[in-house]
């Protein structure tokens, strides 16, 4: 069984009788990403918070790397980098200045710290601008800075909050790779939280989607549409041809092969308009579909296998909130 | 039925769930001892960083440097009518030029107020400015959950920024008093008695005391409000309350209880005490009885004394010890008020929500 990073069970957390986090549990396992995923004011931030013991919960328990984050939140935090959302730095001070700044608050002795800082630096690309005041720094350069902040304590666990805020799709790209890269070199776990479904598939192994206070479904992506789609998760789409060589036998008629199809072992529904066709099934019957209408004396002019991206999940999730 | 309530009472008590509380309190202050084993598991060094960073970040704000030229301006110029007088005053006054150094600080030739009052007046400025955007500031910036997300206990960061600005006061205050004093030296030529310099050092002292009182509150209004211009704002008007508008009150209060001529000793007892304890809690009074009885070895009572109380004594000045231990109320006094602006931090910094802006 692998080592549980983070380990969240029954968290609740009120404002004035509005509940934002709502009896949440959830486990992280050690050197994966995982996505928390969430629309704005679902709780993630402070679900976050209350990881690193930055509010107080009301019930439940937090523990990250096996300590209780309420009882010892500063021996959480030697071992938890965090960046939160929208960052800031002392802007009078260069980026090297702040970042030594956190590496002798991390209690790293100054001789040390100096050569560390500036190999952070490089890292996450910053040592040309090392020496600049942070006033002077881009969004994208800042958020950098800032993951330059957490990595500067060699952290077991990285907690990023809406990372990708505000900045340009190939920053969001070279900051993800960045992450990921390091997450994988050194077996960080990461938690990570967005509202952007996209950028959550491209690096996280496992997603956790929340609304409301509420985990509504967790596990990898593919797992997750089972979940959610509880029934007919796949969906073929395909159109057939009359083949006329005088070959073959006589196609079948059309009402005879819808009946075939529906027969098929998980399909629950077909549909057909002119020569294209709809299949909704609860697993794969490409295979069988496919012999099936060759059978039947058509052919098979294309067959596309529909999966659910995140998008669907994403909003099929939200009418479910709505709606509840 | 005694009994009953005593029962009662213990299990209210109880149900208080002290050891309960304790266990809480001791995870907001982080520094549960069972944890690490050692008992010095303090973080000294980041503490020392976090406050150098803090005295840095005065010194060379403009707000600092301004301020500290104000008040070194205003220390010089009372300096200079006071030694263009002072020559006069040596010469005139026998009585009080034993006490040459301390007429320095106190007297002036009345074109601008003496050294104490100035200190006075401008070192609750000094205090707030110093103080009113300790918390906010960095609140708005988003660097305090930044700060926070690295293993410094909680308090660290309001106890860093009140030892900063009481390095800084202190810094300033003294210098300013040994500036004043080398001038005098240079241009008297007589070097201060030991009683004198002892006394000039325990009325900066003091100052450090009063000034930091203004630091906390403006640290206390920076915690409580997120806009600096408002707690800023409202350490100016706890300020002029206090300078301005309680002694108003207080004389209201006052003339209803003024005896007549012909009135008891009794009453008119009561109406000294009245006077002298209601203006007793306002900083500013405190500081300035302080200052009197320290730089005015003269002064042998800060409250109304019968005659009975006068009887037999000497007309001369007292002993530092004595003047001292004249104004310990006061000073007691003082330092209550500070501490009771730090504890209110405290509370409510420990249980806030640190989110990154706003």
């Amino acid at each position: 069984m692998a080592e549980k990073s983070i380990e969240i069970t029954g968290l609740t957390k009120k404002y004035d009788g509005y509940v934002a986090v709502d009896n949440l549990s959830l486990s992280i396992k050690k050197g994966e990403i995982f996505g928390l995923l969430g629309p704005n004011g679902a709780g993630k931030s402070t679900t976050i918070l209350m990881l690193l013991g930055l509010t107080q919960f009301d019930s439940g328990s937090v523990n990250v790397c096996g300590i209780d984050t309420s009882r010892y939140p500063l021996e959480v935090k030697k071992k938890v980098g965090y960046l939160p959302e929208d960052v800031g730095f002392y802007n009078e001070y260069t980026g090297l200045q702040n970042l030594f700044y956190v590496a002798r608050l991390n209690n790293i002795p100054s001789e040390q710290a100096k050569h560390t800082a500036l190999d952070i630096l490089a890292q996450v690309g910053l040592e040309d601008a090392k020496d600049n005041k942070v006033s002077s720094y881009s969004r994208g350069m800042r958020q950098r800075l800032g993951l330059a902040d957490v990595l500067i304590k060699n952290p077991e666990v990285i907690i990023l909050d809406e990372p990708t805020l505000g900045l340009d799709p190939e920053g969001v790209k070279k900051f993800l790779q960045l992450i990921v890269g390091l997450s994988r070199k050194k077996g960080i776990t990461v938690l990570f939280s967005s509202h952007h479904l996209h950028q959550i598939q491209q690096v996280c192994d496992r997603v956790g989607i929340f609304v409301k206070g509420k985990l509504l479904a967790e596990g990898k992506i593919s797992s997750l549409a089972e979940q959610l789609f509880t029934k007919n998760t796949f969906t073929l789409e395909g159109g057939i041809s009359l083949i006329n060589d005088g070959v073959g036998k006589n196609p079948k008629p059309i009402k005879e092969l819808t009946d075939r199809l529906t027969r098929l072992k998980g399909v629950a529904k077909v549909d057909f308009k002119d020569n294209h066709f709809t299949v909704e099934s609860q697993n794969d019957v490409s295979h069988e579909l496919s012999r099936l209408i060759v059978e039947s004396g058509y052919g098979l002019s294309h067959l596309i296998k529909k999966e659910y991206g995140l998008d669907d999940i994403y909003h099929q999730y939200f009418q479910a909130g709505k709606s509840s | 039925m005694k009994n009953n309530i005593i029962t009662t009472g213990v299990s209210k008590i109880t149900a208080i769930d002290l050891p309960g509380r304790i266990s809480k309190l001791r995870t907001l202050i982080a520094m549960d001892k069972s944890i690490g084993k050692n008992k010095s598991s303090f973080p000294w060094e980041p503490f020392k960083a976090m406050v150098q960073k803090e005295i840095t970040d005065h010194i060379r704000n403009w707000r600092f440097i301004i301020l500290f030229a104000i008040i070194s301006l205003a220390c010089m110029g009372t300096l200079f009518s006071t030694l263009n007088d002072g020559m006069k005053t040596l010469a005139a006054d026998n009585a009080e030029n034993s006490f040459f150094f301390l007429n320095l600080f106190t007297k002036s030739d009345g074109t601008l107020p003496s050294y104490f009052v100035f200190v006075g007046f401008l070192g609750p400025l000094f205090g707030i400015s110093l103080g009113f955007d300790a918390i906010s500031s960095e609140q708005n910036k988003g660097t305090l959950s930044r700060v926070l997300a690295q293993p410094i206990p909680r308090d660290s960061i309001l106890n860093a920024k009140f030892l900063a600005g009481i390095i800084v006061i202190s810094v300033m205050l003294f210098s300013l008093t040994f500036l004043v004093l080398g001038t005098g030296l240079i241009a008297v030529g007589i070097p201060p008695s030991a009683e004198e310099f002892m006394r000039i050092m325990v009325y900066t002292f003091f100052s450090i005391i009063y000034v930091s009182f203004w630091l906390n509150l403006s640290i206390l209004f920076s915690v409580r409000f997120k806009q600096p211009a408002t707690s800023a704002l409202s350490g100016i008007a706890v300020w002029l309350f206090f300078t301005i508008f309680y002694p108003l009150i207080v004389n209201m209060i006052v003339k209803g209880y003024e005896p007549t001529k012909y009135a008891s000793p009794k009453a008119i007892h009561f109406y000294e005490n009245l006077k002298f304890y209601l203006v007793q809690i306002i900083p500013n009074e405190l500081f300035d009885e302080i200052t009197s009885a320290i730089l005015m070895p003269s002064v042998r009572s800060l409250g109304p004394l019968t005659m009975e109380q006068l009887q037999g004594a000497i007309p001369t000045s007292l002993p530092l010890g004595q003047s001292i231990l004249l104004v310990w109320p006061q000073f007691t006094g003082l330092l209550a008020l500070t501490l009771l602006c730090f504890l209110f931090s405290y509370l409510v910094f420990m249980k806030r929500e640190i989110r990154s802006r706003g």
